[in-house]
């Protein structure tokens, strides 16, 4: 599992770790530096002084006095420096008691390193011509490593000890800062599915206020459209069960009535109350669909390609109106799914054809201004009463004009499919006759540069 | 048993006409509140099936306007919404019966029986006098126990005069009785059906009064 919490962990523990190898290190070079420094000083000393008291006292008495002398200045590093005393022509005239038989010249005067028995050596010589005595004061390289190695042991011990108290306190400290994300995760958990009441904002630290902010605002998002869907539910629901009623109504007079006449009446009405909910239950899984918004695919399309395609699939029965499609559709580009615009076509179509007498005209044509594109159909029914028209398009909304076949989801669900291809729908009662007539408009302005409608020719 | 039905779905509307037809009431439809207020201002029904979703409103605004005028025709609610709170609140504002959708044709007409025989104060689903006995459920007549089966408008004539036996009836109060607004009404079918009826359950159970009407013959004459 990804978790800040460990993430954060490792990574102030490796930083605090890594500053410390780092301050290691740093102590460590300068710890050997100045433990070179220091002790060249004292071997460069030491020699210095073994010639000068070989030069006033003389060398015979020198080789007693350099053991004593020397252990008394040098503490426990004494038994570390050895001296060598040679004449300048290569005779070994004394050496101390820890020294080497070989001599530690490598024919320079100063500071040298050499290598003795697979011992390393640091060695200051000192000569004096006039003397005719060359002094060399060395000691073992290993001893000062090891001196500086007890240093730093000195310095890590305590360090290693803290390592797991300070990882404690960083895990601690973690917890405490991560506090209000888990009882944030808490109180989401033990919510139910419908509970979308937004987060409690007070205490937050205001590094997650703007998540908790942008929780509460899709819970509010999420609500509204659960809202709508039980909405939707409840009104499906409620507008089932007037046809369910006639259905079971009908059948039982079919069951109880005695004479044919009624029965086969009562039968006929139940087909059309069983087609009538069947249209209804796919009326509203349509709207399921345009709400759920699959049919997002925008093409470019010919109107009069679907509009012809519409009104040559209706039953034939559905042909007693005078169908006109203006050429003019045939030119006609618009950008929209094809699937919402042969919905909308196709429920504007059988609207017209359902609210018109016997002998009607149904016309669709387009026009093309300033504004943008039109496809509008026009009939020649009753219309829709004024006061009606703003209602028109919601959801079940049936008006005095109805057709018993309708179930006040037609224009609504024009109006949604409309609206997937970027379109809006208009309705108008006609001027010149009785009569309705529903404009889609594919406006310019939201269309333009993308060139979304366009009339050629 | 003429009822007014206040629905605006036509397939339904229908149902209830045929439906309850085939109980020997006689119905007539409006779809629209307006149209109810309009024909139960005119007309007179023995009791109201109505919707509450209609297209011009809500029947309980019907409902409030009828009990407001003092009306106390038994109504009985039909609607989609029958959830609780909707049922209490359709009763206490005044009306009678509730009954959800989808219904039982069967119960639905017992509960207008019902409210109709309660409008009328009587509890008990006979009606008797002077030897003559009513099943309103059944649509039966016995004459001195012997039960005798009747036509639908044979029924409705004999139930409407017993309704209120010392009541005269006049033809045309008959004929409201039995006829809907749609059906024709031929000039002489009352006195047809009064006549089948005289020699189903005896000839002196129904009086003329010339020129005024008809009513049950009290016992003692």
């Amino acid at each position: 599992m990804n978790s800040l919490k460990r993430k954060l962990f490792f990574i102030l523990v490796a930083t605090t770790g890594f500053i410390w190898i780092a301050a290691t290190c740093w102590i460590y070079i300068g710890t050997t530096q100045e433990v070179e420094n220091v002790l060249d000083s004292r071997l460069q000393e030491a020699a210095r002084m073994v010639l000068s008291l070989a030069s006033s006292d003389g060398i015979g008495s020198f080789q007693k006095d350099a053991d004593s002398s020397h252990a008394a200045e040098f503490l426990t590093y004494d038994r570390e420096l050895s001296c060598q005393i040679w004449s300048l022509d290569g005779r070994l005239v004394a050496r101390s008691s820890g020294s080497p038989n070989e001599s530690l010249y490598d024919n320079r005067t100063g500071f040298a390193e050499r290598t003795i028995r697979g011992e390393k050596w640091r060695v200051f010589t000192a000569e004096d011509p006039t003397k005719n005595l060359r002094v060399l004061v060395g000691d073992r390289l290993g001893l000062r490593e090891t001196f500086v190695a007890d240093i730093m042991k000195g310095l890590l011990a305590p360090m290693f000890l803290a390592i797991p108290i300070l990882a404690f306190l960083i895990w601690a400290s973690l917890n405490q800062g991560l506090r209000p994300l888990r009882v944030l995760a808490v109180d989401l958990r033990r919510r139910n599915a419908d509970d979308l009441t937004p987060v409690e904002t007070k205490g937050i630290p205001k590094e997650i206020l703007p998540m908790i902010f942008s929780l509460n605002s899709l819970f509010e998002r999420v609500g509204k459209a659960l809202r709508h869907e039980r909405q939707i539910t409840a009104f499906a629901a409620h507008e089932l069960r007037t046809p369910l009623a006639s259905l079971r109504a009908q059948a039982q007079i079919a069951v109880k009535a005695r004479d044919t006449n009624t029965q086969q009446a009562a039968l006929s009405q139940i087909l059309f109350a069983v087609d009538r909910t069947t249209r209804l239950v796919r009326q509203l899984l349509t709207i399921a669909r345009l709400d759920s918004g699959a049919d997002t695919l925008l093409t470019a399309l010919n109107v009069g390609d679907v509009v012809e395609e519409v009104v040559d699939t209706l039953p034939p029965s559905d042909r007693t109106v005078n169908v006109i499609v203006d050429p003019i559709l045939r030119s006609t580009v618009v950008t929209a799914n094809r699937d919402s615009l042969l919905l909308a076509i196709r429920n504007l179509h059988e609207n017209a054809v359902r609210h018109m007498p016997r002998r009607g005209t149904i016309r669709w044509s387009a026009e093309a201004t300033i504004e943008g594109i039109t496809v509008f159909v026009e009939d020649t029914g009753p219309g829709i009463p004024k006061e009606e028209l703003a209602l028109a398009t919601k959801r079940f909304f049936r008006g005095r004009n109805k057709s018993s076949l309708g179930s006040g989801l037609g224009l609504s669900i024009v109006d949604m499919a409309v609206r997937t291809s970027g379109a809006r729908l208009r309705l108008l009662n006609r001027q010149d006759t009785s009569g309705l007539r529903a404009e889609m408009v594919w406006d310019a302005r939201s269309t333009q540069g993308s060139s979304k409608a366009a009339v050629i020719g | 048993m003429r009822i007014l039905v206040v629905e605006d779905d036509a397939l339904l509307a229908d149902s209830l006409r045929v439906g309850l037809g085939l109980y020997g009431a006689t119905l007539d439809v409006v779809t629209t509140c307006t149209d109810g207020q309009a024909a139960l201002a005119t007309d007179e029904f023995d009791a109201v099936v109505l919707d509450l979703m209609l297209p011009d409103g809500s029947g309980l605004d019907l409902l409030a306007t009828l009990r407001a005028r003092g009306d106390r025709i038994p109504v009985l609610l039909l609607t989609a919404l029958d959830e609780v709170p909707h049922r209490i609140r359709g009763l206490d504002a005044g009306a009678d019966d509730y009954l959800g959708k989808p219904f039982d044709l069967d119960e639905l007409a017992a509960r207008v029986r019902a409210i109709t025989r309660r409008q009328q104060g009587r509890a008990s689903p006979y009606v008797s006098y002077n030897g003559v006995t009513l099943d309103l459920a059944r649509l039966t007549a016995a004459v001195d126990g012997t039960v005798i089966s009747l036509s639908r408008r044979e029924f409705a004539i004999l139930s409407a005069l017993m309704d209120r036996p010392g009541i005269v009836l006049s033809k045309s109060d008959l004929e409201a009785r039995l006829y809907g607004w749609q059906e024709e009404i031929e000039s002489n079918t009352v006195e047809v059906h009064v006549h089948k009826l005289r020699s189903k359950i005896g000839r002196y159970k129904i009086e003329t009064l010339r020129g005024v009407g008809y009513r049950m013959r009290p016992s003692s004459s």
